[in-house]
């Protein structure tokens, strides 16, 4: 043994002060950071929210400039899903894996590092472009979540360049997570623990690691090409060059596609860890699960263009994509057939997180039957930039992805402090934010079918009671996460002594450890049958 | 080797490097729009790279010292493996983007442009003049985005490239088989050979822009012929400078006396990338330069 390993002895306990974030290797610090990081963008991008919110209480413009409006939609479009819903989930994926794979760390921890501090380099420079907006100093991107073409290149303001770069950092880090997640999957399952005895969750992380590793580079493909049409003269999104601004739409759904699916599969493995445990009974149809999962992923690749129905395509392609999109909704309907089984005659209790998991199975498939509205050619005609569509993915978004990270974070915070939370105030949280959410988005169906555009600041007299309805749902949605906040301090802060296996129907290696969990989970592989 | 600390596992000690590396990356990204919207260098540039260089020397030295001090064990070789796999895989995707721009603006939007399908009237309506050929040698607006003059033959240099490149591969795979039979001379006259030979390639990649530019009028902004043609060379010439870099860093560390008959995940890794760089210019020169 050598010098390095030597000093290693003494080195176990936790190093300390600001280091042990900035150097950590540690999956839980990094999780933590991660999930602080994902809370922190959501009251940022949640304010942003509030702003739209307000200036639509009343039609006519009210609070905020034109200009000014698209600049909120689209950062508070890109900060919900690439600083809030993805990195929530990595963050739980380094809390978790190694410990439901009986693993010390992830495989690969210093690069585990670095794909969560380049967040903050990504998010730094994005932000500053708002503040510089603020500021009175040039625009914000002011095109989208979606950044179509020529809105971003021809006409795109000039912080776009910091976008595209801020982009490429969050691609980095998002590849370099799925990397990790695919090493420490493959390579660190405790002996005995085959592919099909994993958690859901892990199998869920697993293929979604798959789906960034394969989607995230296009996306960085397609800013690229956007800062040479922008910078250097190329002509891929323009005509007069023979290239063409629907190609940009391809490539970005290409992503785009898989993209929402990365949102929402672990979101699926997280109920399926949930629903078990309160059922107190095994989830059901485990490989039908696996099996769902990977089909959708696959699917996921051929159905981009139902997001250009109406940008048009020939009548075959229109055809295939809405084909190949309804195909989606049988995996889907597989898992949410398998979560109501696992309940059925199950000793159901409903804590916060099973609240919050029987939320999800309803609210999200509330989401996948608008979508089936929507992936339907003639119908998604009338659909199409409404407020249907914005309905529709608030649904599958919030009330799916963010509700199953609340969902978890209610479920694991025991294992991870040591601490119960305080179930009070939990059940709170929850009923404000069930309630809250669905008096916000269910009124969007209504204008949307009745024909309101979205991202518009001003709208026509008669969608004016539905817009004020969902104005309250978001004040009272936003201002109950404070509590989410206030349990989450008060959990770490200490609290009732929570037992090694917290919930009495827990199953699964993390909760064969102690509560809170060790800094390196497992030292030596624990035997899994 | 394990450490004790951790049972049969081995976990690096906190490490600077992943901060260093945001640092660097960041500042380098600001560097460049910042050089880009100014028309001049922004001193963040040069900054920003000289970090990342830092970095990498930095980070894959410390990683090489505790390779051999023997700190790795199976384990940690295959995480390694399978991170530089899946890291390749990524690279293919980053290319198929642009190899997906290339293929739509072939089958479809110069076509389309052409009248072709139902296009008929926007053909009429909007460059009716435009004829859809590939290589595009008029563009639909000519007056606003100049087209090349004649498009890049495939016979000359790019042939010679191929050959280069193919060759390459061959030399390195010589390397490995050497280095697995333990005869250092033959793995260092074959690896010295494949950095020569990624050398010899990137001369004539300069060569070929340059008579691109000059004689053909073959240019970056002429149009989606020019725009597909540099930006899919163009990264695939960059990620040869990395790869004969990376080549580069082995040969100096086989020349050290690194790497063992067994062990030598660094020079597969990079023998790997070396191959991927090789497969990706078989797809361009196919695509891009020949039919
Ligand atoms: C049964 C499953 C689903 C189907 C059939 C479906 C179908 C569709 C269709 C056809 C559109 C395009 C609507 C339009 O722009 O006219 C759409 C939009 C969207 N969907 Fe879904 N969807 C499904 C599930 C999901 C899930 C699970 C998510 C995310 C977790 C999601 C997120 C989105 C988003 C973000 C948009 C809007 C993108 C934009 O234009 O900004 N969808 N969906
Ligand atoms: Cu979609």
């Amino acid at each position: 043994m050598n010098a390095v390993v030597e000093e290693h002895h003494d080195h176990d306990h936790k190093p300390t002060g600001l280091g042990r974030w900035l150097f950590s290797t540690n999956h839980k610090d990094i999780g933590t950071m991660y999930l602080w990081f994902s809370f922190t963008m959501f009251f940022i991008g949640g304010a942003l929210a509030l702003v739209i919110r307000a200036e639509l209480f009343q039609p006519g413009l009210q609070i905020v400039e034109p200009e000014f409006f698209n600049q909120l939609t689209t950062l508070h479009g890109l900060i919900m899903v690439f600083g809030v819903i993805m990195p929530a989930f990595v963050g739980l994926a380094n809390w978790q894996l190694p410990m439901m794979i009986g693993a010390p760390d992830m495989a690969l921890p210093r690069m585990n590092n670095w794909s969560f501090w380049l967040l903050p380099g990504a998010f730094g420079l994005l932000l500053a472009s708002l503040v510089m907006s603020l500021m009175g100093m040039g625009s914000a991107p002011n095109f989208g979540w979606t950044f179509y073409a020529p809105l971003s290149t021809t006409y795109g303001p000039d912080s776009t360049d910091y976008f595209i770069f801020s982009v490429h950092l969050m691609g980095i880090s998002s590849v370099m997570g799925a990397i990790n997640v695919i090493a420490t999957i493959m390579n660190l399952r405790a002996p005995g623990m085959t592919y099909m005895k994993m958690p859901i969750f892990v199998w869920t992380w697993f293929i979604t690691a798959y789906l960034l590793i394969a989607v995230m580079p296009v996306l960085a493909g397609v800013v690229t090409m956007m800062l040479t049409d922008r910078n250097f003269g190329t002509s891929f999104f323009d005509a007069a060059g023979g290239g063409d601004p629907v190609m940009f739409q391809h490539v970005f759904w290409f992503f785009g596609h898989p993209e929402v699916y990365i949102m929402i599969l672990p979101a699926f493995g997280i109920i399926s860890s949930i629903v078990p445990t309160f059922s107190r009974k095994p989830l059901f149809g485990y490989s039908s699960m696996v099996y769902a999962t990977a089909s959708i992923a696959f699917l996921s690749f051929i159905v981009w263009a139902h997001h250009m129905f109406t940008t048009g395509m020939p009548v075959a392609g229109e055809l295939f994509f809405m084909y190949a999109t309804m195909l989606i909704a049988i995996p889907t309907g597989v898992k949410v057939f398998n979560w109501i089984s696992t309940m059925w005659r199950g000793a159901l209790t409903f804590e916060t997180p099973m609240l919050f998991a029987i939320a999800f199975i309803f609210l999200f498939t509330m989401g996948g039957f608008t979508g089936l509205m929507l992936c339907i050619v003639p119908a998604d005609f009338q659909y199409h930039d409404t407020y249907f569509v914005v309905a529709h993915f608030h649904y599958v978004l919030v009330t799916g992805a963010a509700f199953s990270i609340m969902a978890a974070v209610y479920f694991w915070l025991p294992k991870w402090t040591g601490n119960m939370y305080d179930e009070k105030l939990g059940k709170l949280h929850f009923w404000l934010t069930c309630i809250s959410a669905n008096v916000l988005f269910f009124p969007m169906h209504f204008v949307g079918l009745a024909g309101m555009p979205r991202r518009i600041p001003d709208y026509a007299l008669q969608f004016a009671e539905f817009n004020q309805i969902a104005t309250v749902g978001a004040f009272v949605f936003g201002f109950s996460q404070l509590i989410f906040l206030y349990v989450v301090i008060k959990c770490v802060k200490g609290g009732e002594k929570a037992t090694d296996k917290v919930w009495e129907g827990a199953h699964g290696l993390e909760f064969d450890l102690p509560s809170p969990a060790p800094f390196h989970s497992y030292t030596t592989p624990p035997e899994v049958k | 080797m394990s450490t004790a600390s951790h049972g049969e596992y081995y976990i690096p000690e906190p490490s600077k490097w992943p901060i260093i590396g945001t640092v660097a990356l960041t500042t380098s990204v600001i560097g460049t729009v910042n050089t880009i919207h100014a028309g001049e260098m922004s001193y963040l540039l040069p900054v920003g790279l000289l970090m990342v260089a830092y970095l990498f020397f930095g980070w894959f030295g410390s990683v090489i010292d505790e390779s051999m001090a023997g700190n790795y064990n199976t384990q940690v070789d295959k995480s390694f493996r399978l991170g530089m796999m899946w890291f390749i895989f990524s690279e293919v995707m980053f290319f198929a983007a642009f190899f997906g721009a290339l293929f739509y603006a072939r089958t479809f939007s110069v076509p389309w442009l052409g009248g072709a399908g139902n296009n008929a009237s926007t053909h009429e309506f909007l460059w009716p003049a435009f004829e859809a050929i590939w290589p595009v040698l008029t563009n639909p607006d000519n007056a606003k985005i100049i087209a090349p003059r004649e498009a890049m033959g495939a016979m000359g240099l790019p042939a010679i490239n191929t050959a280069i490149l193919l060759t390459s591969s061959v030399t390195v795979t010589w390397a490995h088989h050497a280095l697995r039979a333990g005869n250092r001379t033959h793995l260092n006259l074959g690896l010295g050979l494949t950095v020569l030979l990624g050398c010899v390639f990137l001369v004539l990649q300069v060569e070929e822009y340059i008579y691109a530019y000059n004689e053909l009028g073959l240019t970056m902004d002429s149009g989606i012929y020019g725009s597909t043609f540099f930006m899919l060379t163009g990264f695939h010439g960059f990620h040869v400078t990395m790869g004969t870099t990376m080549l580069l860093v082995i040969l100096i560390r086989c020349l050290k006396g690194h790497f063992t008959a067994d062990n030598h995940f660094g020079f597969e890794a990079v023998a790997w990338y070396w191959h991927f760089v090789d497969v990706v210019w078989l797809g361009l020169f196919i695509f891009v330069y020949w039919i």
